[in-house]
């Protein structure tokens, strides 16, 4: 494994005015080739008009065992969700 | 056939034929690259080549007027007939090899791209300006890529001077000219093989120097291949796998 190029995370903007989404991700040597081997593997199908890479090691993450404390307590709380107000015809769609 | 419409025919037959036989060069990588990302960017370049290939192939079908396609012309005719430089039909060889083969007609094409942009004749001002995005996509990956090896470990760069020095006497060939070239010149169609020289030394020059690869200087070139003289021994066996299933039924379609 030492002598593996390091992996990247792949983001795409699929069109002008949407955000960038995780597409998956893929070995390359540095950023300039990351980004030329997202474009062949990733929007070879017209996906895309821009490419974010980040290397796999910078992104921090939470660990699967604190799933429980993290959003659990969340599952309960129905009342987070603005669903329980009437909206006035007048506003219209949202 | 009138003598013009011969020497436009010959000219769309080279530039067709040079991305038609690279293409087929380019995709035998496929499935066996050293790593599954330059494998498919391989692929794409080679889809990009031969998508080149049928619009040179078509017109050049078209020029010729007795009712063949681009595929007839690219899996029916034979070796002799073919009119790519010779560089383009040389057998892979190593990854840094093909990859250096690839940046060296990249070079080429980018330069003759930006001029076939301007041609007097439409069809052929179109189909440049189509291709050349690709190429120029071509061009600054496999640049970056002979600057990796090259300037990588002892190894990759020792594989990379081997490559250049087996490949540079195949370059001269690209910037012959002769009396196709020169009618299409004066017609304004394309430019004068010659005149692109310069910029292609240019930009070989400096991404060999960063590349810490020395450039061969011997004047000795390899010829034969764009005035169907003579290929190499390596077209018959690469038509042969390429041509075999058209050959073998013929009108066959999927």
């Amino acid at each position: 494994m030492k002598n593996e190029w390091p992996l990247w995370e792949i983001f795409i903007r699929g069109q002008h005015g949407m955000s960038h989404r995780h597409v998956g991700s893929l070995h390359a040597p540095d950023a300039e080739m990351a980004i030329k081997n997202a474009r062949d593997v990733y929007t070879r199908r017209n996906e895309g008009v821009s490419i974010w890479v980040v290397e796999a090691r910078h992104i921090a993450a939470t660990a699967p065992g604190d799933k429980g404390p993290l959003f659990e307590p969340s599952e309960s709380k129905v009342y987070r969700h603005p669903t329980f107000f009437d909206i006035p015809e007048e506003v219209g769609h949202m | 056939m009138a003598a013009d419409t011969e020497k436009l025919l010959q000219f769309l037959l080279r530039t067709g034929d040079n991305t038609l036989v690279l293409s087929h060069r380019v995709s035998e990588w496929c499935g066996h690259s050293p790593i599954l990302e330059e494998d498919i960017a391989l692929a794409n370049t080679a889809l990009d080549l031969i998508g080149q290939a049928q619009m040179w192939l078509g017109y050049a079908a078209q020029v010729q007027g007795d009712g063949k396609s681009a595929d007839d012309l690219a899996f029916l005719r034979d070796a002799w007939d073919f009119r790519n430089v010779l560089l383009c039909e040389l057998p892979n060889g190593d990854f840094g090899r093909t990859l250096l083969r690839q940046f060296l007609f990249d070079a080429y094409q980018s330069v003759l791209m930006g001029r076939l942009i301007k041609s007097s004749d439409e069809t052929v001002a179109g189909i440049a300006a189509k291709a050349s995005k690709e190429v120029a996509y071509h061009v600054e990956r496999s640049a970056d890529t002979v600057v990796g090896l090259g300037d990588g470990t002892a190894e990759s760069h020792k594989r990379m001077q081997v490559a250049l020095d087996y490949l540079w006497p195949y370059v001269g060939e690209m910037f012959e000219s002769d009396a196709v070239d020169t009618a299409m010149a004066e017609a304004g169609i394309a430019p004068d093989p010659a005149s692109l020289r310069a910029d292609f030394d240019a930009l070989v020059g400096r991404v060999l120097a960063e590349a810490t690869l020395t450039r061969p200087d011997s004047p000795f070139t390899h010829k034969g291949g764009r005035t169907g003289r003579m290929h190499t021994e390596h077209l018959g066996h690469m038509l042969a796998n390429m041509q075999w299933l058209q050959r073998a039924y013929p009108g066959c379609e999927w």
